[in-house]
């Protein structure tokens, strides 16, 4: 960085040698990267258009698909999406949290163990057992129908149930660099456990808080093979399942109307994702991939 | 949950001097107190309303379950020594009954023949063969029928040379008095409804199940209609012997006797349907390897899913690393907007990228066919291979910014007078990236790459999404193609291949599961070793 002050200001062929290549590459990358997004957006602003017709970039503009997107269930599917992934983002983060708290401040018969357990419970993917998750949902269906197959509610608790391994570990270190003086000192002044966490913690780890919930939103967002298990009618589905059964039969004239929900369903997240992308990087080297 | 001011406002802290401070329990409650009580009762009761339910559908498991779930969340909530249990019950108990029961129940279904057509236990299966193969008694008269209903329970009236006879699927036919019969049909009975032809036909499906006993003895047969209107007498031709646990066919008189695969089979080998479900050992194990129709797609699978998830991770991580260097010159203006703009594909949503791919990869009106190669037409999805490269290329653009923010990350805390050291001792570029940069970015990156391995190793929204595990293979007893990975032959087993086989699939995914668990271990244990340099 320094160097940049002080270094001579280069010019001609040392400086295509040393940087200008680098503006090269940077711009055909962005070019390949770009692309397919903007193709979408063309896309989704050809009216009634079908794959053949979507080639001519910016042809037409036309937002008739977006408004069309209501009239075919998108309306539904988005704010299931929406309530489902707050839902268990929400209860991620108040269950991780929870867990990192009494494991980070209570000295217990177990704690050990349970750590360990956890530890080797986050590396068995719930994705896996798919086949016994449904199974599972036939038959809580029977006494529960709220909590059963084709069910958002049954839905949530499934991905909560298996986001406790993978996020509980994260807290736990983050929940350790607090310092434990902060809630003897309240303990002392009669604060009890639950003001301590409530009011005292919770506020001083809120980056890591932020970055899970982030995080399990973003991941079920685009969840499907749980989705697609769990939730079989048309009413009840998330936008990753919709859009696919829209995007999924080529000869039908849907990818207009594709191309538009594809949009909408990605501007929120990709906001969110550049404005935070800074806290969401520093979550993601502490051992997250994409989902 | 509890509001700070509030609380303080009602459990003031012991003034100092005030002599005795109070144990909190006895202090009088804090709102908190009145949330979490109604949080637990509220919890109690949808408990005990799930006992009772699963009482009457006989879960035995789930009523177990229950109440031991009661016993601790009330046993946590209430008893001041449970401390930390209270913030750990709610996750555990999730975590218990979605991951780990989800689990070991794979294990056992692995190690059972369920699925389609082994979907229950023996005595389902004795009742519903018992009531698939029955046949119209010979001769028997056509009875007029009406559909009857009282609180929801469907019935059947019929007359019969003159009388009016109601009967339910468990109250066997008997004379109603007093009912009104017009044109031959029954119009009204008694303390029942009789329904309209609109309503036979909304419950359509409830109505052609529907079997009512012509008599206390079962072997009179029961009635049946297709209509709603008519209705005949039919008769089981298989009858179970309890005795001798076989079925006899009434009309032939084979008997069929139970095997060790869940079926109940005659002696020349036929075989009745349904089944029940019966351990089966290692059978779901050994025929993905034995069966030779499955072996040869099954062993191409395994391969593809390992090459896969192995050029995936090297692909995105070199062409992240390439461009996390060319971008780490300070010289370089404008960095800021290059990275933006780089990790936008991360930043759309997967599944969304796999299905605009999957448009712009079709191979007749794809915009990469079209426009980028000028109307050439080449299978992008449907050539085996190029199906596999087109995913491969794919997967390059989704993850190649995550790469590339890992490594910028990662470089950035290199010590630039280790580089620096280098250069002085005549290093050239090459060497510094081969000698000094990347032990040193391997240390923090290596985890993330076995991670990375492991998530593409069940990259299963990709390949469903962009192949849908296509081009199939033929003469396969699934339906899985030459793009699928192990994941998604699971699923296609599980669910798409006609019959259900859950057994086969469980089996499969334990596999995976050893699979990805010995190379996250070997990994794992590699970066202890890359540590210590």
């Amino acid at each position: 960085m320094s160097r940049t002050a002080s270094a001579p200001v280069l010019r001609g062929r040392r400086w295509w040698a040393e940087v200008g290549w680098r503006h090269v590459v940077g711009v055909v990358m962005i070019a390949v990267c770009v692309l397919p997004l903007v193709y979408v957006v063309s896309a989704s602003l050809n009216p009634g258009g079908t794959l053949t017709g979507s080639n001519d970039l910016f042809r037409t503009v036309d937002l008739r698909n977006y408004a069309d997107l209501w009239g075919r269930g998108y309306g539904g599917w988005f704010v299931g999406s929406l309530v489902v992934c707050t839902a268990t983002s929400v209860g991620t983060v108040l269950m991780g949290s929870a867990a990192a708290y009494a494991f980070s401040r209570f000295r217990f018969a177990g704690r050990r163990g349970g750590l360990t357990f956890l530890l080797l419970v986050q590396m068995f993917p719930q994705m896996l057992a798919f086949v016994a998750v449904f199974l599972l949902l036939l038959s809580i269906g029977d006494v529960f129908p709220a909590l059963g197959l084709n069910s958002r509610l049954g839905l949530v608790a499934v991905y909560l149930g298996g986001a406790l391994g993978v996020n509980a570990f994260l807290m736990y270190g983050f929940f350790n660099t607090v310092p434990r003086e902060l809630d003897e000192a309240a303990k002392i002044d009669g604060a009890t456990h639950g003001q301590i966490f409530w009011t005292i913690i919770l506020r001083l780890v809120a980056p890591i808080l932020a970055v899970v919930g982030l995080l399990s939103f973003i991941g079920s967002f685009g969840e499907f093979i749980i989705a697609k298990v769990v939730l079989q009618r048309p009413q009840e589905y998330t936008l990753a399942l919709g859009l696919y059964y829209w995007a999924a039969d080529e000869r039908t004239a849907r990818w207009g109307l594709f191309a538009a929900g594809a949009v909408l369903a990605a501007i929120p997240v990709v906001l969110l994702f550049l404005f935070l992308q800074k806290y969401i990087v520093s979550g993601l080297t502490a051992g997250s991939v994409k989902g | 949950m509890s509001d700070p001011q509030a609380v303080t406002t009602a459990a003031p802290p012991p003034t100092l001097g005030g002599g005795t401070v109070t144990p909190h329990a006895r202090r009088r409650p804090s709102p908190g107190f009145f949330v979490k009580l109604a949080l637990v009762a509220t919890v109690d009761a949808l408990g005990v309303y799930g006992v009772l339910a699963a009482a009457a559908v006989a879960s035995w498991g789930i009523v177990t379950f229950l109440v031991l779930a009661l016993v601790v969340v009330n046993w946590a909530y209430f008893s001041p020594r449970a401390l930390p249990a209270k913030y750990l019950v709610p996750g555990l108990v999730l975590l218990l009954v979605y991951q780990i029961f989800t689990m070991a129940y794979t294990g056992w279904v692995a190690f059972t023949n369920y699925g389609d057509g082994h979907n229950s236990t023996k005595q389902d299966a004795i009742a519903s063969i018992a009531e698939q193969n029955e046949t119209r008694v010979e001769g028997s008269p056509t009875l007029p029928l009406s559909v009857v209903e009282r609180d929801g329970e469907l019935g059947f009236a019929v007359v019969q040379e003159g009388v009016v006879e109601v009967g339910t699927a468990q109250q066997p036919l008997a004379p109603a008095p007093d009912a009104n019969v017009e044109a031959g049909r029954v119009t009204a009975v008694p303390g029942w409804d009789v329904l309209q032809f609109v309503d036979v036909a909304g419950r359509q499906d409830e109505v052609t199940v529907l079997r009512v006993p012509f008599s206390d003895d079962p072997a009179d047969g029961s009635v049946r209609t297709q209509d709603g209107s008519t209705g005949y007498v039919f008769r089981p031709t298989l009858e179970y012997d309890e005795a001798t646990d076989t079925f006899v066919d009434t009309v032939d008189g084979t008997t069929y006797a139970p095997s060790d695969g869940g079926n109940f089979v005659s002696a020349d080998g036929t075989v009745l349907t349904p089944g029940w479900r019966v351990g089966v050992g290692l059978d779901n194990f050994t025929r993905a390897f034995t069966d030779s129709r499955l072996s040869g797609p099954f062993v191409q699978i395994t391969a593809w899913t390992f090459a896969f998830a192995f050029l995936s991770v090297a692909t995105t991580f070199a062409l992240g690393l390439f461009l996390a260097i060319v971008f780490n010159d300070g010289r370089v203006r404008g960095r800021k907007v290059y990275r933006s703009l780089l990790i936008l594909p991360y930043a759309f949503p997967g599944f969304l990228s796999a299905l605009v791919w999957r448009g712009m990869l079709n191979e007749k009106f794809g915009f990469v066919n079209e426009v980028l190669l000028g109307g050439a037409q080449v299978p992008w999805l449907q050539d085996p291979w190029l199906a596999k490269v087109s995913i491969v290329l794919v997967n390059l653009w989704l993850g190649f910014p995550y790469m590339f923010l890992v490594c910028t990350g990662a470089l950035q805390s290199i010590p630039a007078d280790t580089v620096e050291a280098a250069r002085i001792d005549g290093a050239g570029p090459a060497r510094i990236l081969r000698s000094v940069t990347l032990p040193l970015l391997m240390v923090s990156v290596a985890p993330l790459l076995i991670s990375s391995f492991a998530f593409n190793f069940n990259n299963f929204s990709l390949i469903y999404m962009l192949t849908g595990g296509g081009p199939n293979f033929v003469g396969t007893p699934v339906v899985v193609g030459h793009t699928d990975i192990l994941i998604s032959m699971v699923y296609s087993v599980a669910f798409e291949s006609g019959t259900k086989q859950y057994g086969l699939a469980s089996a499969l995914s334990i596999l995976i599961f050893v699979v990805v668990g010995v190379v996250s271990w070997l990994g794992f244990r590699r970066t202890r070793t890359l540590e210590e340099i």
